[in-house]
């Protein structure tokens, strides 16, 4: 300084000294928020962590498997078969499409697949033994992480090969069966023990006899529930999980051209294409309100009338007769209840389909103690355990939505508590983040992209085979689709932060992942961080004075 | 301007990949570390450095930043400021203290491109071409009090890049109007008071356009919002010889009556709007635009501004707002800055 | 080496051996030819290394100066009259940042009405600019000024003007012993700047200055000039024993010794009154003369010495402080503070004037007989300046002074506006 004219020359970046971090009345705050597709899945998968993984390509496509599989270790089933309600909540939609994350995690699924991708083990053995019930999804998801925890586990299922509905529920033009076993068979490499054709008659009895110190019973619902319908002797009336399980089973059943199938469900559509590669002319779904009012998924429906499936809403079957059904025309009413008309028409028919819901078999917990049952379902509670100490319960046999998805989240979260209570302790799920909702993104920031849509089976080979309808997306599409992801609510690296600081007073801590600090010396708390951080992962809070 | 795409050889054929955020963001981890803004990295050189006076949500003190440190990058840290008298010296050099990472001087208000010159003369004399020369000053300092300078330097085409921060009025000085304040705008002394509020509709200093008539080599326009074209920009200009123009658009949270967090925002929206059209010119000739990605009307980027309050609080006036929306239009149509880029649009 | 030489061609020339690295030019009279010579050596490859810079305006000229002379260069610009009041919001700047700037000006009046004739009017407006001023008596003088001006500013680190009278100096064909080019290099170093805008070791020049320093930036400058007061008259003597004749200094008596009446002046006039001065010593008048050759800064002390012994002090200045009166008797009244010599002021050569020498002879032998009213106007034609003092008595709306005036005169024809 003192070779330099007193005060009109000065030592560069002298300002430093001048910490006005004191101007603040506001800091901001980096902060982790719940993508609403991560809240959304009942299986709890961190959908965000894998695609920020599989963002990065190549290299990050197993990276992303990985951490997919902490939660589900069946991606390639679940990319298929699930229906997706983290793209329903996916803030995206309100942008442009929600993201395809089934059609990533299809892909993901298939890589492993493709390139041998094996499940590892985690914990050390435990000691303990522990029984499942049902080789469905939620008792496949429980044997699965209760192995990774350490625990020994042996699955019995009534039927004669592992699946439970992924393989007697949902045709296999929605999901090919190699790619069930292999997943299935990856579960079982870590050393599951199945056991098939063993039905589980008496739950107690079997845990005692075998040394079990749990169990997770998983039954499913198998049973198609019957409506009675009034019909002549020579009428063919069929439900549609037998239809369906038979078809499994390798029976070829006779429905004729024309087959009417009663029901608004998944399984209504899935029937009636079913009946449409069966060889059936007319497929005609009955139902007795409006689409708008169908539980069937749109997409179901959707391919179900690509391949020719005709719907008649808002009518119900009198009865059939004669190859004849008699049906009734219904009005919704000021609550959206149907109501009969009067009115009838007749529709020919060579068979009838019913696929007005399923129940399950509860008869293994017949005289077991605590046991509480309603609605045709087992209660239990929060940690899935029934009103029997050790027997937890999970998947269709339990109050809940009947899907895939819910029931292997509902393995998973047994898994974690019968881990707890079999170490004497209680699973304590970690506290969920404040939600991050659309309106904390700065969505400017995100890259214009339609979403990549997965290629589809022609309509007209749909109706003569059991291919696989809807493909999987390529390489590069998946990529694509990964990256159209908007990190809701978490620090996805843009740097954005960083940058736009007018103070420099973001630290950033190092390569991309390591994130950001905000330097409280300098940060005059003016906010534009958080205004420009694309994803909501920064908030404002005030300063204490 | 496009965004950058990386085209991928191999087994696979030959396509565009899609970068999530791609150069939307000063960074993404997704693109070649390369091709991420100079603002990402850690070893950016902050010529303009913490503990400056500025306001909370500056934008002068961003594009400040933004624009040297792109140009010590392109200089390899040979670079020489001249700066006007403004905000934007008074709030980094206080006695005792210096934001500037840089050799800088500060002379007048009216003459930073005169002094740039000298500076650069003596460079050129002294065979230091090497290293490159900046001016830099305001609105007020650029296209009203030094206007005579920068259009000699321009004219007689020295070797520095003038960079105008223009925040449409003399702020240093309370926000009293200058040749860069829009129409309609409030300021100190075009209140809205009597029959037409604000700041009188008229040409204004169009001070790009003037650059491009001296048929310097280079001129551009760009706004914080957009740090990949303003580095690009400048990076551009570096690299050239002879007077170059650089026109950034800096919201001012304090003379606009915004909120400091709103500043990009604004910054985004004029040029989404079409008031402030985004290009480069070389030789005098428009070779660039930036367009226009969510078009929008005028409306949305002076609401959040309390010196438009007038055109829309008790006594809204529709016809002022409508005849901004013609200016807008006009730029849209003169310079072309919507439609017939999708391939911009799609962010491929 | 004798040559004869018109003095902006001289001046030229010398520069040009100073080896200035930028040179700013703006045409304004009478000025001109110096840049344009300068604009001939540079072209034709006499000074190489130096940037000749065609400015747009006297502001510019001084700006890029500053940017120049910041980055280590030196500069060199040359202006006069409204152009030196052009740049006057630089020359502040250019001193403030204690920038070594040589410049020439080759003075003239102010406008308006205006007149490109010289008197002192435009130096004299920017005394308080923080620039040193030194005034050439003779085209040697102006010649030798700036070499020894290249050197006195870049080791003060401060800018100087060399006044010389224009039109008088600038356009006056003058016997000149040039400097030659081995002379100047060994008297003249390359400059060395105090600070300088380097990359590779940068800092900030210009900074804000509040109340808690700005007296002491100030004073610190004031100080730098009151060291010039020693750097000037070390110089000159170095110049002497270098060149072999005398040149600039601070102060330069002439018969002033045992005089009863000194006369004190700046620059081409001294040599008239240096006449007046030998004509009336013939005819045992007691007079002689002090030529001040730093106005800025002001040597109060060698002043004070040189008029002590007088009797009476008459100032000879060739510009108007209007409302007031003198502007060099002021600082020479600062001088004699305390000491009983009668003071006269006499304004003299206004807007090129001519001064005669029977004009001065006649004001001197007032002054000798304490005739002088304290300040005076040599030449001043009363008649009309009282008519038009008249007319603005007699009538609401004088108009302008200067259109009336000449209107008078019958330069310019009466008309109804």
């Amino acid at each position: 300084m003192s070779a330099k004219p007193y005060a009109i020359t000065l030592d560069v970046g002298s300002s430093l000294a001048n910490k006005t971090g004191s101007w603040r009345e506001e800091r901001a705050v980096y902060v982790d928020r719940m993508p609403p597709c991560n809240d959304a899945c009942p299986a709890g998968e961190n959908i965000q962590a894998w695609l920020y993984e599989a963002e990065e390509g190549e290299g990050g496509y197993e990276r992303a498997w990985r951490k997919l599989v902490e939660d589900n270790p069946l991606p390639a089933v679940m990319g298929r078969v699930c229906y997706h309600p983290c793209e329903t909540a996916c803030n995206r939609g309100q942008l442009d499409e929600a993201v395809g994350i089934h059609s990533v995690e299809r892909f993901l699924g298939d890589e492993a697949i493709k390139r041998g991708w094996q499940l590892e083990r985690g914990a050390e053995p435990s000691g303990k033994r522990v029984l499942v019930v049902g080789a469905g999804p939620s008792g496949l998801s429980a044997a699965y992480h209760l192995t990774r925890l350490g625990h020994a586990v042996t699955i019995r299922d009534a039927g004669p090969m592992a699946g439970g509905m992924m393989r007697f529920g949902i045709p296999r033009y929605r999901l090919p069966r190699d790619v069930l076993e292999a997943e299935i068979q990856r579960i079982l490499d870590l050393g599951v023990e199945l056991e098939l054709n063993h039905k589980v008659e008496d739950v107690l009895e079997a845990m005692r006899e075998g040394g079990f110190d749990a169990a997770f019973l998983a039954v499913g619902a198998h049973i198609g529930r019957r409506a009675y319908v009034p019909a002549g002797e020579a009428e063919r009336i069929v439900d549609a999980v037998s239809l369906l399980e038979g078809l499994e089973e390798g029976e070829k059943p006779l429905l004729g051209r024309r087959v009417a199938v009663y029901g608004g469900g998944d399984t209504a559509m899935d029937a009636a294409r079913t009946a449409r590669r069966l060889g059936a002319t007319d497929a005609v779904v009955i139902y007795r309100r409006t689409r708008e009012r169908m539980p069937a998924h749109d997409f179901e429906v959707a391919e179900a009338e690509e391949e020719g499936v005709m719907m008649r809403w808002l009518s119900t079957v009198k009865h059939f007769e004669d190859g004849k059904l008699l049906l009734e025309r219904m009005e919704l009413d000021e609550g959206g209840f149907p109501q009969p008309t009067g009115e009838t028409e007749e529709l020919e028919a060579d068979s009838l389909v019913l696929a007005l819901g399923q129940e399950a078999d509860l008869s293994l917990l017949d005289g077991v103690p605590g046991i509480e049952v309603a609605d045709g379902v087992v209660e239990v509670g929060p940690n899935m355990m029934t009103g029997h100490a050790g027997v937890f319960a999970g998947g269709d046999m339990v109050p809940a939505e009947r899907t895939v998805t819910v029931g292997v989240g509902h393995g998973k979260r047994a898994a974690r508590h019968i881990d707890a209570w079999l170490r004497g302790d209680e699973h304590e799920p970690p506290l969920r983040h404040e939600l991050a909702g659309f309106d904390l993104l700065n969505t400017w920031y995100y890259s214009e992209a339609p979403r990549a849509e997965q290629p589809r089976l022609e309509a007209v080979r749909r109706a003569s085979s059991f291919d696989e309808v809807v493909g999987g997306l390529d390489e590069s599409n998946a990529l694509f689709e990964a990256r159209r992801c908007l990190s809701c609510g978490n620090c996805f690296s843009c740097d954005n932060c960083y940058g736009v600081c007018p103070d420099n007073a973001v630290i950033k801590l190092g390569a991309p992942g390591e994130r950001y600090e905000i330097d409280l010396d300098f940060c005059k708390g003016c906010g534009l961080c958080v205004a420009e951080c694309p994803c909501g992962a920064i908030e404002m809070v005030p300063e204490e004075t | 301007m496009a965004e950058h795409a990386e085209t991928e050889t191999g087994e696979r054929d030959q396509r565009v990949r899609f970068y999530q955020v791609g150069s939307h963001v000063v960074g993404n981890r997704l693109l070649d570390p390369e091709q991420r803004t100079v603002q990402a990295r850690m070893d950016r050189s902050n010529t303009l450095t913490s503990g400056h006076r500025a306001c909370r949500g500056c934008g002068e003190a961003l594009g400040a930043r933004y624009v040297l440190d792109a140009a010590m990058r392109a200089s390899e840290g040979k670079l020489v400021a001249a700066n006007a008298t403004g905000c934007l010296e008074v709030f980094s050099t206080p006695f005792p203290e210096s934001s500037w990472q840089l050799p800088w001087i500060h002379s007048l208000f009216g003459n930073a491109p005169a002094v740039a010159s000298g500076v650069a003369a003596a460079l050129r004399a002294k065979g230091r071409e090497d290293v490159r020369v900046v001016g830099q000053g305001g609105d007020g300092g650029t296209v009203d009090i030094g206007f005579g300078c920068l259009s000699g330097m321009f004219e007689r085409n020295d070797d520095v890049l003038y960079v105008c921060y223009d925040n449409e009025a003399y702020m240093n000085t309370g926000v009293q109007r200058s040749g860069a304040t829009p129409p309609a705008a409030r300021t100190a002394n075009t209140k809205p008071i009597g029959e037409h509020p604000g700041n009188a509709f008229g040409q204004g200093k169009d001070m790009p356009r003037i650059a491009m008539a001296h048929g310097i080599p280079y001129v551009a326009t760009a706004t914080v919002s957009e740090p990949h074209d303003l580095e690009r920009k400048v990076e551009t200009a570096i690299g050239l010889r002879g007077a170059r123009y650089i026109h950034v658009f800096v919201p001012c949270p304090l003379g606009w009556g915004a909120e400091p967090r709103d500043t990009i925002k604004l910054a985004r929206l004029v040029k989404e709007t079409g008031l402030f059209p985004v290009f480069e010119a070389i030789d005098g000739e428009v070779t660039g635009v930036s367009k226009i990605r969510r078009r929008t009307p005028v409306e949305e980027y002076l609401r959040p501004q309390r010196r438009y309050a007038h055109l829309f609080g008790e006594h809204p006036r529709p016809d002022i707002v409508e005849r901004l929306q013609a200016i807008a239009d006009r730029n849209i149509r003169e310079y072309g800055l919507f439609g017939d880029g999708s391939e911009e649009e799609v962010g491929w | 080496m004798l040559r004869q030489a018109e003095g902006s061609a001289a001046v030229a020339e010398t520069v040009a051996l100073c080896r200035p690295e930028v040179v700013c030019a703006y045409p304004i009279s009478p000025q001109t030819h110096i840049v344009e010579g300068l604009s001939d050596l540079v072209r034709a490859g006499t000074l190489e290394h130096c940037e000749y810079m065609m400015v747009e305006s006297e502001f510019a000229a001084m700006s890029v100066c500053i940017g120049a002379s910041a980055a280590g260069a030196r500069p060199y610009t040359a202006t006069a009259s409204q152009g030196l009041l052009y740049m006057a919001e630089a020359l502040y700047n250019a001193s403030g940042l204690g920038l070594p700037i040589v410049m020439t000006v080759a003075n003239r009046a102010i406008g308006a009405p205006i007149n490109i004739w010289n008197d002192h009017s435009d130096a004299m407006s920017q005394r308080d600019s923080g620039w040193l001023q030194l005034y050439a008596e003779t085209n040697q003088e102006a010649v030798d000024l700036h070499v020894q001006a290249f050197r006195i500013a870049e080791q003060l680190s401060l800018p100087v003007m060399v006044c010389m009278d224009g039109f008088i100096l600038t356009h006056a064909y003058e016997r000149v012993d040039m400097p030659t080019r081995s002379q100047v290099d060994s008297f003249l170093p390359p400059f060395e700047p105090r600070q300088v805008l380097d990359p590779a070791d940068p800092m900030t020049i210009g900074a804000m200055v509040g109340p808690e320093a700005f007296a002491e930036v100030k004073y610190l400058a004031h100080a730098k000039q009151m060291q010039a007061l020693d750097v000037i008259p070390a110089v000159a003597e170095e110049f002497e024993s270098a060149f072999g004749r005398p040149s600039g200094g601070l102060v330069r008596g002439y018969r002033a010794d045992d005089a009863e009446t000194i006369v004190v002046a700046l620059g081409s006039v001294l040599g008239t009154i240096e006449d007046s001065v030998d004509a009336m010593r013939e005819e045992g008048v007691s007079i002689g003369a002090l030529a001040i050759k730093s106005f800025r800064p002001f040597p109060l002390e060698e002043v004070r010495a040189a008029l002590a012994g007088a009797k009476r002090v008459v100032v000879l200045e060739k510009a108007l402080a209007v409302g007031v009166g003198g502007i060099v008797a002021a600082n020479v009244r600062m001088a004699l503070s305390g000491l009983q010599v009668h003071g006269y002021t006499v304004i003299a050569g206004l807007g090129g004037r001519a001064i005669t020498g029977p004009s001065l002879q006649r004001l001197f032998a007032d002054a000798v007989a304490d005739r002088l009213e304290p300040l005076s106007f040599l030449d001043m034609d009363w008649g009309r300046v009282e008519a038009e003092l008249q007319r603005m008595a007699d009538g609401g709306r004088s108009g302008p002074h200067a259109e009336n005036i000449l209107r008078e005169v019958g330069i310019v024809a009466g008309g109804s506006h």
